[in-house]
């Protein structure tokens, strides 16, 4: 046996959606977590309800990359391929490096099987052209049944353990502690342990299997671990890390948490994440439509509580009304955006980054609006955080967009402390301003006060109508509504954002890639490996879209190519060029629903370089 | 602390001369006083319509929104703030058409809402287009040749979602109007009034067989839980059970007496009778018709907070961090 030292590790889980291949995988990434590796994951499940099992359409995959040092994507190739049925190995094969080794199991590979996978004839390798040797062939149902004999158990209990016996082989294949996953599982099923039992000895017996009769073959890959950031972690979803931040914010500002929504994938989970924490006051209310989502919401803001709404573009659209609403009344509000494939329904599970114009313009009227994209996972929590912040301190609905990618990617999340976070203080009305104070009178800043319902001597009324700048009565006086129309301007254009950070070469890069949100890491990928190649290429990431930083103009003007990559036809390079005098750029753009490939990042920027 | 109708008070109504808004709008005021809830505590939130205008001439906090979502505006604002007595006040087009999704969810979730239903059977903001009340046949500005399709009636959409509590009153009935907001102020859960008002413009007359007293006098019944249900100058009408419904009958004729005529039962869980009441043509049903008690969405909410909170060992983002599969990277 070769144990094999590498730097980095991409496995593929993938199965008939029923195969439980997301918790495999989960578990796989909590395990190499523990050890201390970097990890990225990425699920891809199938749009189908349910497809007809064995099926092509019906194959859902969970790639994780683990790292000795920071990974930044769940890769582009994996090193291991599962592959539960023949339908898998049919559609996952082609996310294998051309030297991985692939496990299957041959009992779903009958027959029926082959057929159902459009297999042409039984010699299923050949026809794909995958060298046996690289293959580790077991008949894993068979097995799981043989172990889970004596269990008492039924045959169809007994098939849901077969994940495990897979992920025991990958365990194995990695050299990894068992104990993890063994802890992991009797927390999962602690109210039934009977099936944490199964599965645990399922596990074992994968391992056992993998250690006593394919030593010989395959390869064991050993991850070290290194430049550590020592501290406690937790492996978080991009979901539930936006829900840790609006929990952490509610809290920072002394506020009740309220959440309206419409279950919408996929953004579901951040209902689902948020209805959990009754015990932090946490209110959620699961709407009758995207509408009432977002106007509770509203409703809820008004009345004095930390409001949020989530969904994906298609709940946006049906939002926007409210939004605009918030817009006018200059009431806290944040609409989070989980952005999938569209237009309309389009590609509900898979991710892209095409609602960003929705974001910024999606609405009748001037109606300007903050808008912030989450980078990575873990950068969800923070990004959340401060679109709360902004929210509430400047009185407007601000728009947090992450993307399906992000949203059900997970990454090891270094356990935040609230006390090093900034204080959140929303504008409240001074109490001296009583007898005085209109609905529309601005602090310094050009904010509105908040005068939250309950507190006597500010009793006041606000609409969709437009208002008098002084008195907030009902007004349509022409002068008014161009110094009103300006002023909420002028308010979002005030709101102080970070700078754009320049990483890589960025004295004399000689290729300034640009993107936003949820490509993060695969651009950061891209340049690390053109670098690494001896090219001169820096990354300017957008965190803040609306306002731009402030520096924006000066770091897209800097260098001599500049590239925007984004999976849309060119919505933040449009944006760009309107809000940045003569900025041209060359533009990357790909919206296939899949995350971006690094490896064609690098062909197609290396043949900018050299043009 | 004890109110008059001049602390709810604001501004100067806009709406046409005549209009039944105002008649509302001067018993919404009185009503209020009686009530004695502060202002300062008191929410009134209408959508987009002639009546939505609202919120401007009262002295409470308000929203005066935008078309149809008053009542989902006002189940967060509930919601988020129980403490907060919520108005929330609709046309008929903004209550039953483009909010009429609203409507149904705030009735069947119970939430604690104060539920005005101004209906004149006509769009009057956008200048004389049938709405969902209009009668089959309406002619409008939008129905030159009649309309085709048959009008909700309020109270049916009300217990057809489940709603715990509908009354109605006339405009221009000040005492009847007052009546029915105080009970619908007591009344914990969703609360629909339906009040009956004429537009003087678009719609002139809609309700003339009940909009004065006279007329009401002769077609209508106030409705008194606990109490026969006897109507007409001289109390010469009751009404009496008819095979599965109702029917209203002169006393002393087909030898029906007064033994025959029922008594009002609003608090009956079985929504059948009352909802047979509402539904008379004539007379026209005035009065709470519904009343029954139930658990309240945002009482509910609340509970369940706190019940939460005692089970789960963790009740702040640290504590919750906790929760998590933790590992240390040293």
């Amino acid at each position: 046996m070769e144990i094999k030292e590498k730097e980095s590790v991409v496995v593929r889980f993938s199965g008939d959606s029923g195969d439980g291949m997301q918790l495999a995988g989960n578990i796989f990434s909590t395990v190499s977590a523990t050890v201390g590796n970097s990890i990225s994951t990425f699920p891809d499940y199938p749009a189908d309800i349910r497809a007809p099992q064995g099926s092509l359409t019906g194959v859902s995959g969970f790639q994780v990359h683990i790292g000795a040092s920071q990974v930044f994507t769940p890769g582009d190739q994996c090193d291991v391929l599962v592959a539960m049925n023949a339908a898998a190995l049919k559609t996952q094969y082609k996310f294998a490096k051309p030297d991985a080794a692939i496990i299957i199991d041959t009992d779903s590979f009958g027959p029926k099987d082959l057929e159902k996978a459009q297999f042409k004839t039984e010699d299923y390798l050949g026809e794909m052209g995958i060298d046996p040797d690289r293959v580790i062939a077991c008949p894993l149902t068979t097995m799981v049944k043989d172990c889970l004999a004596d269990s008492g158990m039924d045959v169809k209990s007994m098939l849901k353990c077969r994940n495990m016996f897979a992920l025991g082989l990958v365990c194995w294949l990695f050299d990894r502690d068992l104990d993890v996953a063994f802890n992991f599982l009797k927390e999962k099923f602690a109210k039934k342990p009977g099936v944490a039992e199964a599965n645990i000895k399922v596990i074992q017996a994968g391992y056992d299997y993998g250690h006593n009769t394919h030593s010989s073959v395959a390869n064991v890959y050993r991850i070290e671990t290194k430049n550590k950031v020592p501290g406690r972690y937790m492996d978080i979803t991009g979901n539930k890390a936006t829900a840790y931040g609006f929990i952490a914010a509610a809290e920072k500002a002394g506020l009740k948490l309220y959440l309206g929504s419409y279950p919408i994938t996929p953004a579901t989970d951040v209902l689902h994440e948020l209805s959990k924490h009754k015990s932090l006051g946490v209110t959620t209310v699961q709407c009758e439509d995207e509408i009432s989502g977002c106007a509770s919401a509203l409703g809820a803001s008004f009345a004095g509580a930390l409001a949020v709404t989530s969904t994906s573009g298609p709940g946006i659209c049906l939002k926007s009304e409210a939004m605009n609403l918030a817009v006018i009344m200059e009431l806290p509000l944040v609409v989070l955006d989980v952005q999938r494939g569209g237009p309309a329904t389009g590609l509900p599970t898979k991710s892209e980054q095409t609602d960003l114009l929705q974001a910024l313009f999606g609405r009748n009227g001037e109606s300007p609006m903050p808008v912030i994209a989450a980078a990575s996972p873990t950068d969800c929590f923070d990004a959340a955080y401060a679109a709360c912040k902004m929210a509430l301190e400047h009185m407007t609905p601000v728009i947090l967009m992450t993307d399906a990618f992000v949203a059900n990617g997970s990454g090891a999340f270094k356990l935040p402390d609230l006390a090093e976070y900034p204080a959140i203080n929303p504008p409240y009305v001074p109490e001296e301003l009583k007898g005085t104070w209109t609905p529309y009178m601005r602090a310094e800043n050009g904010t509105r006060y908040w005068a939250v319902p309950g507190r006597q001597g500010f009793e006041h009324i606000l609409g969709g109508l437009e208002k008098d700048d002084k008195t907030g009565a009902i007004s349509t006086n022409p002068e008014n509504h161009d110094l009103m129309t300006r002023k909420r301007q002028a308010k979002i254009d005030a709101i102080p954002v970070p700078d754009l950070e320049v990483l890589g070469d960025k004295d004399d890069a000689e290729l300034l890639i640009v993107g936003f949100g949820g490509t993060f890491g695969h651009l950061h990928a891209a340049m690390y490996e053109m670098r690494s190649a001896g090219k001169k290429v820096a990354l300017a990431h957008f965190k803040f879209i609306n306002p731009l930083p402030k520096n924006t103009a000066e770091v897209l003007k800097k260098y001599p190519r500049v590239v925007v990559a984004e999976q849309n036809m060119g919505q933040l390079a449009g944006w760009l060029r309107m809000k940045v005098d003569g900025f041209v750029p060359a533009q990357f753009n790909q919206v296939k629903g899949q995350p971006f490939v690094v490896a064609e990042l690098v062909e197609n920027f290396t043949q900018l370089l050299n043009k | 602390m004890a109110y008059t109708q001049n602390d709810f008070k604001k501004g100067q109504p806009r709406w046409c001369p005549g209009c039944g808004d105002h008649f509302f709008l001067a018993s919404l005021h009185k009503a209020m006083a009686e009530i004695g809830v502060d202002p300062w505590k008191t929410a009134v939130i209408s959508g987009i319509g002639c009546s939505s205008r609202l919120p401007h001439y009262m002295a409470t906090y308000g929203m005066n929104t935008i078309h149809g979502r008053a009542a989902a505006i006002a189940t967060g604002a509930k919601v988020a703030n129980p403490d907060l007595t919520v108005w929330q006040v609709s046309g008929d087009g903004d209550g039953l058409a483009i909010g009429g999704n609203h409507f149904i969810h705030a009735n069947r979730r119970n939430i604690n809402l104060n539920m005005i239903l101004l209906n004149n059977r006509i769009y009057g903001l956008t200048k004389g287009q049938y709405s969902p009340t209009s009668p089959r046949g309406f002619v409008s500005k939008s129905s030159p040749y009649g309309t085709v399709e048959d009008p909700f009636r309020p109270a049916e959409l009300c217990f057809g979602a489940r709603g715990h509590f509908f009354a109605r009153a006339v405009a221009t009935d000040a005492p009847g109007t007052i009546e029915v907001l105080k009970a619908a102020y007591e009344h914990k859960g969703a609360s629909v009034c339906e009040i009956l008002q004429n537009c003087v413009i678009f719609n002139n007359g809609t309700h003339d067989a009940v909009y004065d007293k006279a007329g009401r006098a002769k077609n209508a019944i106030y409705l008194k839980h606990g109490e026969k249900m006897l109507f007409g100058e001289n109390n010469e009408y009751g009404i009496v059970q008819d095979g599965f419904g109702v029917k209203a009958v002169k006393l002393g004729e087909d030898s029906y007496t007064e033994a025959d005529v029922l008594v009002h039962d609003a608090k009956c869980e079985d929504n059948t009778l009352q909802l047979k009441l509402a539904e008379m043509e004539w007379p026209v049903a005035l009065g709470v018709i519904r009343d029954v008690e139930a658990p309240t969405y945002d009482d509910c909410v609340t509970a369940q907070i706190e019940e939460v909170k005692a089970q789960k060992k963790y009740h702040n983002f640290a504590e919750l961090l906790e929760t998590n599969d933790i590992w240390e990277v040293k």
